[in-house]
Order: structure tokens, then sequence, then C-alpha cells
């Protein structure tokens, strides 16, 4: 009984598990290191390159990317920072939300929460993706959310894929598509594994925007459970000196 | 004034020299500390699960320290409350910390009051002569689900957006007055600015005014009639000759000290907690959270953050609205009458026979598990789930009169005893 409750309840469950991963199910894991510095800068140049024409990262101040990625004011202003903004300002989109929205249906999100709210994985399969639907009015679709409005605006590095999708019979003997696989159609600039590489700094930094304090919180988190352990040890000490005649 | 005179004038005054002496004839400082602190009798067996009231105090301040921080910060509007606590993890100095603290330490109150209620579930603290102090607490339990609630709106994200929808809506299941009432709470017709503003005045004022008077309530009514020991028995029974019960010592410095010892240990799980998964895996901080409040997108899966849990899924066991509404008020409700449906001679559960102890057991068990049904999407499998665990969370309660008196208890001990 007890294990048929298990089972019914996991399969229960399925069904609302892959419409949690938005879509497709289709999700990879990302393994990124916001400690690596180097990624994160790539994935700063990447963001302002490809990402911040029409998101934004409203929250994110220049200023505190030179900071927290090592760049001197000059190196963030040259290499970061093209629409004439100060380095105290926040990172805004060029697009006019009216525009974006006329132009392709919504306007697309602030960014500088999106690792957060849905995960690096989500974020890094998000990036890998896009495949070829000319059913679309951009002309891709994405696995992990599907009938995104967004173009594939990687394509020059990834090149265009496609999904191979195959048939596979379900639990009531309905046959229904499953994702196999991407076939390269035609080659970018980068090959695979360059461009996971790509993906990665990318999630790395978004993941980074999405709390800037995660770079620091825990090296402090160290020292003050450090000083705590101690202050137990002194103040559970005390406690048996001052009860060891109470029974 | 001669030395001998000085001294005489010494032992007439405990309370010391000119100031305090002058002090205390116009207010009962000396008084209040002595029969409160330094002369509150406690017992000297007094187990870890004695610890969870202070904790509960010093979270209260905790709470209310780091609030007026926020409140410096945070604006309590619809157009800004999402961007201000941005701000405030941000650019804010330290904003992190301290909202990180106020997120965490909301989470931990309720880990501290269940622990606490459980305790005082097990040792039968809500018995007579100590009915009024588990009333007050129940107030205090209630009054703090509504402070965590209003709370809850303050960030402005979807959950909190979309939560707050919910349970406002509930009132909607009311007869006739429902919907009025529904729109009386929140102002609007949906859940709006004007919402947000009041739920922030409730937060920041009405209810911590609530909370710090009941707690007064609470530690009055309990150094009135004295501590509850894990024996269950009354130690002011027997009382030396300088009227000090025999088994009792000074709240200060013994169990202060003991108290110490366990916020320190607290402080370790608060810190690793505030440090390192702040989130808690999306159960202090949900995940959906962290996108704004949009009243156009309504998110595929709502659900209260885990310390509503289990009345949620009580809620959710019934296919009716108003019957599930009245079925989550009730187990709550429920709690207030332990004192009188509770027909054992003894209280604590080491004298108790195998019936409340099975009882007890069932009951932690079925919390815990609708608790996580709560989180979980209400299909299939699960609402079969949640319906078993609703029956067996209030066969806890309604059975009580009849297990308790039924069972055969073991014979209660003169003096308190330790174990292990």
């Amino acid at each position: 009984m007890v294990r048929k409750l298990i089972v019914a309840a996991v399969l229960a469950s399925a069904p609302v598990i892959t419409l949690a991963a938005g879509g497709g199910g289709h999700v990879e894991k990302a393994n990124v290191d916001i400690s690596n510095e180097a990624s994160l800068q790539r994935g700063a140049k990447y963001f302002v390159n490809y990402c911040l024409g029409c998101h934004s990262a409203k929250y994110v101040r220049y200023n505190r990317l030179a900071m927290d990625l090592g760049l001197t004011e000059e190196q963030l202003v040259e290499n970061l920072m093209f629409t004439g903004e100060r380095p105290f300002d926040t990172m805004d989109n060029a697009i006019p939300d009216v525009d974006s929205s006329n132009w392709f249906g919504r306007t697309p999100p602030d960014l500088s929460l999106t690792a957060r709210a849905r995960g690096s994985d989500w974020v890094y399969s998000f990036l890998k993706s896009f495949y070829l639907d000319p059913s679309k009015a951009t002309g891709s679709n994405n696995l992990v959310l599907q009938g995104a409005s967004m173009p594939h605006v990687l394509w020059e590095l990834q090149g265009v894929q496609k999904a191979v999708f195959r048939t596979e019979t379900g639990p009531n003997g309905d046959p229904h598509e499953v994702f196999s696989h991407f076939e390269i159609v035609q080659p970018g600039l980068m090959n695979p594994e360059e461009f996971d590489g790509v993906a990665s700094d990318l999630t790395a930094f978004l993941t980074y925007i999405s709390e800037p304090v995660q770079l620091e919180r825990q090296s402090l988190g160290i020292k003050v459970i450090l000083f705590l352990v101690v202050f137990f040890l002194f103040a559970f000490l005390f406690k048996k000196e001052l009860w060891k005649d109470v029974r | 004034m001669s030395t001998s005179q000085h001294e005489a004038a010494k032992l007439a005054n405990p309370g010391g020299g000119g100031f305090s002496r002058w002090f205390n004839k116009r207010f009962p400082l000396d008084k209040m500390l002595r029969e409160h602190i330094t002369e509150y009798y406690a017992s000297k067996n007094l187990n870890w699960w004695f610890v969870f009231g202070s904790l509960a105090l010093v979270v209260l301040i905790l709470q209310i320290v780091t609030g007026i921080f926020l409140t410096m910060n945070y604006k309590p509007s619809a157009e800004e409350a999402f961007a201000s606590v941005e701000y405030i993890m941000r650019d804010v100095e330290w904003g992190w910390l301290i909202r990180y603290m106020h997120s965490t330490g909301a989470s931990m109150f309720f880990v501290v009051v269940y622990i606490h209620m459980f305790r005082g579930l097990m040792y039968g603290s809500y018995k007579s002569p100590r009915e009024l102090i588990w009333i007050f607490g129940m107030f205090i339990y209630l009054a703090l689900a509504a402070e965590a609630f209003f709370g809850y709106l303050l960030p402005w994200g979807q959950m909190s957006y979309w939560g707050a929808q919910v349970i406002v809506s509930l009132f909607g299941a009311i007869p006739v007055v429902g919907e009025s009432l529904v729109e009386w709470i929140r102002g609007d017709y949906f859940i709006s600015d004007i919402t947000l503003n009041r739920f922030f005045a409730l937060h920041v004022i009405a209810l911590p005014l609530v909370l710090v008077g009941l707690v007064a309530v609470h530690i009055i009514a309990l150094h009135e009639v004295g501590s509850n020991n894990p024996d269950g028995i009354e130690i002011k029974e027997k009382k030396g000759p300088d009227g000090v019960p025999l088994d009792g010592i000074p709240f200060h410095p013994y169990h202060t000290a003991k108290d110490l010892v366990a916020f320190v240990a607290f402080a370790i799980v608060f810190a690793a907690i505030v440090f390192f998964a702040p989130e808690m895996g999306g159960y202090f901080l949900e995940h959906a959270n962290f996108e704004a409040a949009d009243p156009l997108k309504t998110p595929e899966h709502i659900a209260p953050v885990w310390y509503f849990t289990p009345f949620y899924a009580i809620l959710r066991a019934v296919p009716d609205k108003l019957g599930g509404v009245i079925l989550m008020g009730s187990a709550m409700i429920l709690l207030f009458f332990l004192p009188w449906l509770d027909r054992s001679p003894v209280r604590s559960v080491r004298y108790r026979g195998w019936m409340f102890k099975l009882a007890l057991a069932v009951f932690v068990v079925s919390f815990i598990v609708l608790g996580f049904l709560g989180t979980q999407p209400a299909t299939g499998a699960y609402t079969i789930m949640a319906r078993i665990f609703t029956v067996l969370y209030f066969a806890f309660f309604l059975l009580m009169p009849i297990y308790t008196k039924l069972e055969k208890t073991k014979p209660v001990p003169e003096r308190v005893t330790y174990h292990g």
C-alpha cells in the first residue's frame, strides 16, 4: 500500500516537474564557478555585447562590476560601457520598452535576477537550446522556453542547429514526440565546446549579478562561524563550571 | 557619615548607594530584577528542550532590530517596493546582511516556536495551573502568523503577491459578508498599492506592538505560576526553610548561563543559513519571489512559505472552499483547548502511558507530512494523503479526552529526576 502510494505520488508529481522547467524539460547542469574572475569578465563582455541591447540589468551598477570583477575604471569604461553612461549608473538597455514590445510582442525582461528566479541551470540550458523553427516569426524556437519571443542572438557564435525528436510511446500507449538531440545545420564561428564556454561564462555572470554579495558572504560567514564556535566553547565551559555543584 | 554608619545604611538598602536608592524608591527596578531574574526559581533539571522560549525572545528582538534598519531603506509602494529591496541587497552598506538576517529570522522564529510548543505538548506545560500561559502563547502564535503573512507581501515578488491573493481570498468563502470582507481587507478590488501600504503599517507597527505586549503577558503569567519541568511536578510544593523551592535554582545566573550556550549554538546554525544558504533551497526565500509582482501573470504553482504549509494542506484537503477554511481555522483554534481536552492526571510524557506517546508521535508525523504536502501541488495521491493526515491531525485533539482518561499512567516522583 505504502509503495503504491509512493509510486502514485511520484507519477502524480512528474508532469509538474516538467512544467516547472518551462516546457521541454531539457535542462543541463551549468556547473558555473562564480569565483572564476576571468570567466565573469568574459561573461560581462558577452553580456554587454549580446544582451544589453534589449535586456536591462537595472539593479546592477557599472562601478560595482568593476569593483567585483577586478577592473579599473578605465578598463570598465573602455570594455563594458559604450553608450555614454557614467560609472555609477545602472545597466539600462538601449531599446525603449514601447518599441521592443511592438517588435517582439513583449518587453525583454530585466535580467538582474533571472538566474536567481529560474536557476543557473535554466539560464545555461536556455542559451544553448535555440533551434530552427520556420513556423516562428524569429525563425527559431527554444527547447527550454517554448515559444520564446527572443530570436537566437548568439547564432553567429553557435551556428544554427535543429532539434531532432523521436517518437515514444507513453504509458497509455499514445505516441508522443520526445527531444533526442541537436544537430548543427550551419556551423558558427565557434565549435560546440567553445560555445559551451560562452554559455557558461554568461551564466556565471548572470548568476553573479543576481546576488553580487555571494562573492563575499561565504568568506565572511566562515569568520563569523569560527568566532561563534570559540564563543560556544567558552559559554559551554562557563555553564559547566557554574552548574558543577547543582545536582 | 562614618564608615560604620555607611555600612549600616548599605545593609538597610541592598540596592546600594545614593543614586540607586533614589531610583529604586521611585521605580522598583531591584525588586523587578529579583522577582523575574535573580530570585525567579526554575527547576534544576530543565533539559535542552526548555531553552526555546528564551531563544524565541532573542529572535523577536533580532526581528525588531533588523526590521527597524530595513524600514530605513524600504519603500512601501507597488512601484518601488521590489526595487527598494534590491537596493537594500546591493547598494545599502550591510543591507544584504540585515535583509538575510530578517528573512532567516522569520523562518527561524517559526522553527523555534514550533519546538517550544512541542516541548509544551511533551511535558504537559499547558495543564493546570498554566492554562493562561498556553493561551497567551497561542495568541502569540496567531499574531506571529499574521505578522509573517503581512511581512511576506512587502518584497512585492510574485509569491508575495499571489500568496497574499490566495490567503486573502479565503475570507471570501465566508457566507454573505465574504466578498465585501475581502474588499475591505485589500482596500481595493485586487491586491494593490493600497493593500501593500496597509500591510506595511500592520507589519511594522500594529502587530509588533501586539506581539511585544503578548510576550510580556506570557512571561508575567509564567513567573506567577512558575516554570514547568521535564517531570511535570510542582517544585513550589517542596520548599526549604528559606522559602526557596528545594529543586529550584535562580534563573540568573544558572539558567541564563545555560540559555547563553543554547543561544550561541543557535547563532551558529543561524549564521550558517544567512551566509551559506539564505534561500534555504527555496524554503526560506522562494525562487519565484525574485521576480517582481505581476498582477497579470499567475504563477503555475502557488505555495505559501513552509511554516504555513501544514495548514494549507488541510485547507486543500477539503473539496469545498468554505469547509476547507473552517477546517483550517479549527486546526489552529483546537490548540487553544488543549488544557481542557487533556484529562490525564500527569503532565509529563515520562509518566504517561503508551496511548499518549503514540498519539503525540502520530500528531508530529502528521504535522510534518502535511507541511510537506502543502509545498506540493495537490494532485492525485497527494490529496488522498493530505486527507488521511488531516484526519490523524484532528484525531490527536478530538480523541484526547478519551485516551488520556483511559490510559494507565506511571506514579509521579516527589522530587525532580534526571534522565541521562
